[in-house]
């Protein structure tokens, strides 16, 4: 479907000790269904209060969001997000913390229109299938301060892709990693979104990131009072292979783009608030 | 262990006999290093945890020595202490009469009232604590009332006690219970205003039910704040259930101090001063212990 995720005219204005503070203006986005979009900017820009509008976890002071044609009114396990810090309950293990995120969605308690609640051998297979799309069978009975960051945060994409969300949401996932964990990350999120075909919505700082694994980059303005400044879209084919992809002219080019756009054109000004 | 070995070029341009014979040589130095005798004992940890204690002990038994000799007998020394100690714990469950029994049994009655006071305040609370925490309103309508009647003394209470209850016992596990139950409430409010907003975000996105995100999130995030709370409940308990029994009298520990002090029994009293102390210092440990098990890396941060 092409308009999936449909942003209208949306705004957002916070209220603080120091009055109103305006954060995005005019957005407005369509995305397509199976489509990567990366949104990318400085920070203060607005990407992660997108974001959280999207998931609705906050709602728009004017505007409104759609997904599959119908308002967006608050989070739910359709739009499943990845956090920076990979949220894992510190106190489940790695197989508790997604199959908390199953249970909710398939088990009992599920709103799944038309679905009867799955039994816990399923709900199993459902984990225990989540985990090995991430890699992490063998850590599933651990708990998350015994294993690394990378790992922690491929069990937090695990948990969101389990629910089977409609759009999967993530707010700069491989932030907190260093540069050799993010690359194997970034490659194995590549892998597991070609096979489950969804629809993506990243936030990024990297430009790399954005053009090695999106369809579409959303370039915002600096804010306060961000809007979509431009738009690019990456018609690199897929399969797609960093180390090829590191000559492609394309590709130089699609980077040279966002380049200029973040480094020249809006080029990160030091406001006083 | 020899485990990387750089020769560097200039090694490996030299005949291959002579690296043979250096391999024999290493060979028994990578022996020696292997067998390398075991450190002997370990006087410095000894040092630093076991003689620093005992000389604190040391020191207060030489203070208590030296005013008892300055006091002409009215302060009894340790050494006398000692031998009315051994007189006391040799029977330390005797029963007499309803006033007269020995020192376990009023230890035990004291923990008694005070398992009493203290259970009765964890049960009303905690749970107060959560919904003051969880919900902002009831939060604003009941920290006042918080704030107004905490600094008060429990023992400012206990008239009301005897006035309401009608009896000692009851009014000391009143007296126990008012003192207790503020910092139970004030800790585990924290606890619950403390909990990540990402955990929070977490429940939203997934949609938890009240009860889930009660029982999945909440209660394992609070727990630390919870147990910080009832450890300083318990101490101050402690505390007061001596007060309170010297006040009311019957059985316990504290009634036994004010006993003993009507018999111008010194010794007694003293006895009584460190059975107080090690009770107190041993269920200070036990929880301690018990917060341990429950206090995981992220939510200490």
């Amino acid at each position: 479907m092409n308009k999936f995720i449909e942003i209208q005219g949306v705004e957002q204005t916070f209220r603080t000790s120091k009055g109103l503070f305006p954060a995005l203006r005019d957005i407005n986005l369509t995305i397509a269904k199976g489509e990567f979009v990366a949104l990318i900017g400085h920070s203060g820009c607005g990407k992660s209060t997108l974001l959280n509008l999207i998931a609705g976890l906050t709602t728009p002071t004017a505007g409104v969001l759609l997904c599959a044609n119908r308002e967006i009114a608050g989070p739910g396990p359709d739009r499943a997000v990845v956090f920076q810090n990979h949220s894992l309950l510190p106190w489940l293990t790695c197989y508790e913390n997604v199959y908390l995120a199953v249970e909710r969605v398939f088990g009992a308690g599920g709103k799944r229109i038309g679905a009867a609640a799955e039994k816990r051998t399923q709900l199993k297979t459902r984990t225990e299938a989540a985990l090995e799309l991430v890699g992490l069978t063998h850590a599933a009975h651990k708990r998350p301060g015994e294993i690394s960051g990378g790992m922690k945060q491929r069990v937090g994409i695990a948990r969101a892709l389990s629910m089977e969300p409609q759009v999967l949401l993530m707010d700069e996932p491989f932030g907190a990693l260093d540069a050799l964990t993010r690359a194997k990350l970034q490659d194995e999120l590549l892998e597991i979104v070609a096979r489950t075909k969804s629809t993506v919505v990243m936030v990024t700082h990297d430009v790399d990131e954005a053009v090695l694994l999106s369809d579409k980059i959303v370039m915002m303005t600096n804010g306060p009072a961000a809007t979509i400044g431009e738009v690019l879209q990456v018609d690199l084919p897929r399969p797609r292979s960093r180390v090829q992809l590191a000559q492609d002219p394309q590709y130089i080019n699609d980077r040279m783009v966002v380049i200029d756009f973040l480094y020249k054109r809006q080029s990160h000004v030091e406001k006083v608030a | 262990m020899v485990s990387a070995v750089f020769h560097s070029p200039a090694e490996r341009a030299r005949p291959v006999s002579n690296l043979a014979s250096e391999r024999k040589a290493a060979v028994p130095a990578a022996v020696t290093l292997a067998s390398v005798k075991a450190p002997g004992y370990d006087w410095r940890g000894l040092w630093l945890r076991v003689i620093p204690p005992v000389l604190g002990l040391a020191l207060l038994i030489g203070i208590w020595a030296l005013v008892s000799l300055t006091s002409k007998g009215s302060i009894p020394s340790p050494a006398q202490t000692w031998l009315q100690a051994v007189d006391v714990f040799s029977d330390p469950f005797y029963r007499n009469g309803p006033n007269d029994q020995g020192v376990g049994w009023n230890v035990l009655m004291s923990l008694q009232r005070v398992a009493l006071g203290f259970g009765l305040a964890a049960l009303l609370g905690i749970p107060a604590g959560f919904l003051i925490g969880r919900f902002d309103f009831l939060g604003r309508m009941f920290n006042p009332l918080i704030s107004l009647l905490r600094p008060v003394s429990p023992l400012a209470w206990l008239p009301i006690g005897l006035l309401v209850f009608k009896g000692a016992n009851p009014a000391a596990i009143w007296t126990i219970f008012i003192c207790s139950v503020w910092p139970m409430v004030i800790n585990t409010a924290v606890g619950v205003q403390r909990v990540p907003a990402d955990y929070m975000n977490v429940a939203r996105v997934l949609n938890l039910s009240e009860w889930k995100i009660l029982t999945k999130i909440l209660f394992p995030a609070v727990l630390p704040y919870m147990l910080s709370g009832v450890r300083l409940a318990v101490g101050t308990a402690w505390l007061v259930i001596v007060a309170a029994e010297m006040l009311t009298g019957g059985v316990g520990i504290g009634f036994w101090v004010w006993d003993e002090w009507n018999n111008l029994n010194v010794k007694n009293i003293i006895v009584a001063i460190f059975v107080i102390g090690i009770v107190g210092l041993i269920l200070e440990y036990a929880l301690i212990k018990l917060a341990g098990l429950f206090t995981f890396e992220e939510v200490k941060s």
